[in-house]
């Protein structure tokens, strides 16, 4: 789950990382009253999304009085800000962050991620900051720290110091960083997040380290432990038809394409849409209905994926182990009276109760399509695609 | 003799006594597999299924010389339950639970490597569908009618697409000897790499059947296994070709966050390493069987 730069800069600054001083604005009047309210004479007014990339979209900007906070702020509210890291949508601007500029000298690169090859949590530094890390990564990858924590220790001062040494830190800079990077790594793991990522880590005129930005994103499976960082979820930056699948207990990921598909656990899920694909189809979407799916959570399932105004076909693909297939065959056949379809559905059933499931299909007098094997569903779900005017 | 699994082992279910864990261990034992007894604290002395109950593992382990455990207890407690039962003497845990927090796992990691070699707890899993050696026993929650006895081991993450390799292979007449689920965590129990080295050593595996997906190190590292030390013939297949950079897809762990976690790159490591990769998920049976014969007219 993530969260939105000026809630992982309050949480940051709580556990000891020193943050610009800024205000939240949800109008365009609160914006220059910020900035009023925060004194000097240069802002830096920042749109918050669930995304970065947002200077290059134009979501940040530097402003020097107060009209041109207000201004550029009425230009953000409301605007759906394309990024590269977003979809075409976009995601929606209802807030702005207004921060004191800061005097920056130097941009460097620190985040905290799970290694999943160590499988403990990892620092990654570099000396160089300021462009998203896969960048980093390809140009300059000699730049790059890597340290790992021992989770039954904790990260240790020497690990710390030698981090800050390495990144050429002098002097008192030396116990500012390793005060941060203890910081992050207390917040990481108390917090239970998955990452957590300052870039740039500036130093300033002064010589002084800030956090000019942050970014942290939190384990969903943990949230039943974490109470406050769950309240900080904002649903205006989730897909609607994802978040209003997990609520029914749905894993999906909307795509491009025009099949709907309903499947049972998430290898088999891919693999569908990868054999789809291969017969000449594209996937509308990545959808696993779950274990002991009932016929109400199919026809969840149906709603999900229809949602989606692209969708000419549904493929229904169940190999059940801990699901039934009975079940899901009954979820079908009401999914497809209750909601009045008249799409070409393609059923595939194997496993558990799989005679009684295709059964119910059979009888059910509906113009369903059923399918053997994985190979002929796919094939079946491409074929039955309306043809395109030409 | 299969690994991981046979009629022999003598199996305990932490969490019988729940809906869901009760529901497969009765499966189990009807499948013949040897449950001697469960676990649930606050129900010791009582029975289930037929078996006794215990308040703790080591009661269990003490009680009935249990060698393996299934965990099927919620997530909150579920690392707790794996560290329960390595500090027991368990040899073999499988725990099904999906939504175990990741620094749980951490930790119980951490945990595992506090024993000497001869003691260590294996732990398969979480998030997974478990192991079964068909028509000896199973741990888990696959429906064990579509596995047929034979040679060909199976190792994948996910549980569903495991299914479907072993009825494709079934419709074929391959069987197998051992199917095990890694499970779809981005911390796991055991890797791709641990268990190519069981079946490798397994004198009734002679094939084995390996199924990977986008996200993580894994498969990689299990390419670089099979091409350095393994004598048999590995047949993969990678799901996720179609799916889009830096989305969780279903699993915790299926997302793609680094370079060389996609399934189009893992499919190339693979394919570099001497490793038959299945073209589709279709494929995994014919691509097995022609493995299979091509090593016997060798």
């Amino acid at each position: 789950m993530d969260i939105h730069e000026y809630q992982a800069k309050e949480i940051l600054a709580r556990f000891g990382v020193p943050v610009p001083r800024g205000g939240l604005a949800y109008s365009p009047e609160q914006a220059g009253y910020r900035a009023r309210e925060l004194g000097g004479s240069a802002w830096v007014v920042k749109a918050q999304i669930h995304s970065g990339g947002r200077g290059a979209a134009g979501g940040v900007k530097l402003c020097r009085d107060e009209h041109e906070v207000a201004s550029f702020a009425a230009s953000l509210f409301g605007k759906q800000l394309v990024t590269k890291q977003t979809d075409a949508n976009g995601k929606g601007v209802y807030r702005l962050w207004i921060e004191a500029a800061s005097d920056i000298a130097r941009e460097m690169y620190l985040g905290f991620v799970l290694d999943r090859k160590s499988e403990r949590i990892m620092i990654v530094a570099s000396a160089h900051g300021g462009m998203e890390i896969e960048d980093l990564a390809e140009s300059d990858p000699e730049s790059l720290r890597r340290m790992t924590i021992d989770p039954a220790v904790g990260l240790t001062e020497f690990q710390a110091r030698e981090l800050a040494f390495q990144l050429g830190l002098k002097g008192g800079q030396i116990a500012q960083m390793v005060t941060i990077l203890k910081a992050c790594y207390r917040a990481y793991r108390d917090l239970d997040a998955v990452m957590v990522e300052i870039n740039p880590l500036v130093i300033t005129g002064s010589g002084d380290l800030v956090a000019l930005d942050a970014k942290m994103s939190f384990d969903t499976h943990a949230l039943f432990r974490q109470p406050q960082v769950a309240e900080l979820r904002d649903r205006s930056q989730e897909d609607p038809r994802e978040s209003t699948a997990g609520d029914h207990g749905l894993a999906y990921v909307g795509l491009e394409g025009d099949i709907g598909c309903i499947i049972n656990g998430a290898g088999l899920a891919m693999a569908t849409m990868d054999m789809i694909k291969l017969a000449g189809g594209e996937p509308a979407n990545f959808l696993d209905i779950g274990g002991g799916a009932s016929p109400e959570r199919v026809v969840k399932a149906f709603q999900t994926v229809l949602a989606d105004r692209n969708v000419s076909v549904v493929l229904v693909n169940i190999f059940a182990g801990i699901n039934r297939c009975d079940w899901v065959a009954e979820g079908v056949v009401t999914a497809y009276r209750q909601l009045g379809l008249s799409l070409p559905v393609i059923v595939r059933l194997a496993g558990t109760n799989v005679e009684e499931g295709r059964r119910i299909i059979d009888q059910s007098g509906l113009p369903l399509i059923s399918a053997d094997t994985l190979a002929e569903a796919a094939a079946a779900a491409v074929a039955a695609r309306p043809r395109k005017a030409a | 003799m299969a690994i991981l699994i046979t009629e022999k082992t003598r199996v305990i279910v932490q969490g019988i006594t729940g809906r869901i864990g009760s529901f497969h261990a009765a499966d189990m034992i009807r499948h013949g597999t040897n449950v001697v007894g469960g676990v649930t604290p606050g129900r010791g002395g009582e029975t289930h299924l037929d078996r006794p109950l215990f308040n703790t593992v080591r009661e269990a382990v003490e009680a009935t010389g249990a060698e393996a455990s299934l965990v099927f207890v919620p997530p909150p407690f579920a690392a707790d339950a794996i560290m329960e039962a390595a500090d027991a003497g368990i040899r073999t845990a499988v725990c099904v639970t999906d939504g175990i927090p990741s620094q749980d796992m951490m930790r119980v990691k951490r945990f595992l490597k506090r024993y000497p070699e001869a003691r260590k707890m294996r732990l398969i899993g979480p998030n997974c569908a478990g192991i079964i050696s068909p028509g000896k026993g199973f741990m888990g929650i696959m429906p064990p009618h579509i596995y047929m006895p034979g040679r060909v081991g199976i190792v994948g993450r996910s549980g569903t697409l495991g299914y479907e390799a072993a009825s494709q292979m079934k419709a074929l007449g391959i069987g197998v000897s051992t199917s095990v689920g890694i499970g779809g965590d981005p911390i796991n129990g055991s890797s791709f790499k641990d268990i190519l080295q069981l079946f490798e050593d397994d004198h009734e595996t002679d094939a084995v059947m390996m199924i990977g997906e986008i996200g993580g190190p894994q498969e990689a590292e299990a390419a670089a296994y099979a091409r350095d030390h393994m004598s048999k013939p590995v047949v993969a297949y990678i799901a996720g070709l179609s799916a889009p950079k830096g989305r969780k897809m279903g699993h915790a762990g299926a997302i793609i966050s680094a370079f060389g976690e996609s399934a189009q790159e893992k499919v190339e490591i693979l394919t570099a390493a001497g490793i038959t990769v299945a073209p589709n998920p279709s494929a995994m049976g014919e691509t097995m069987a022609r493995v299979l014969s091509m090593k016997k007219a060798a």
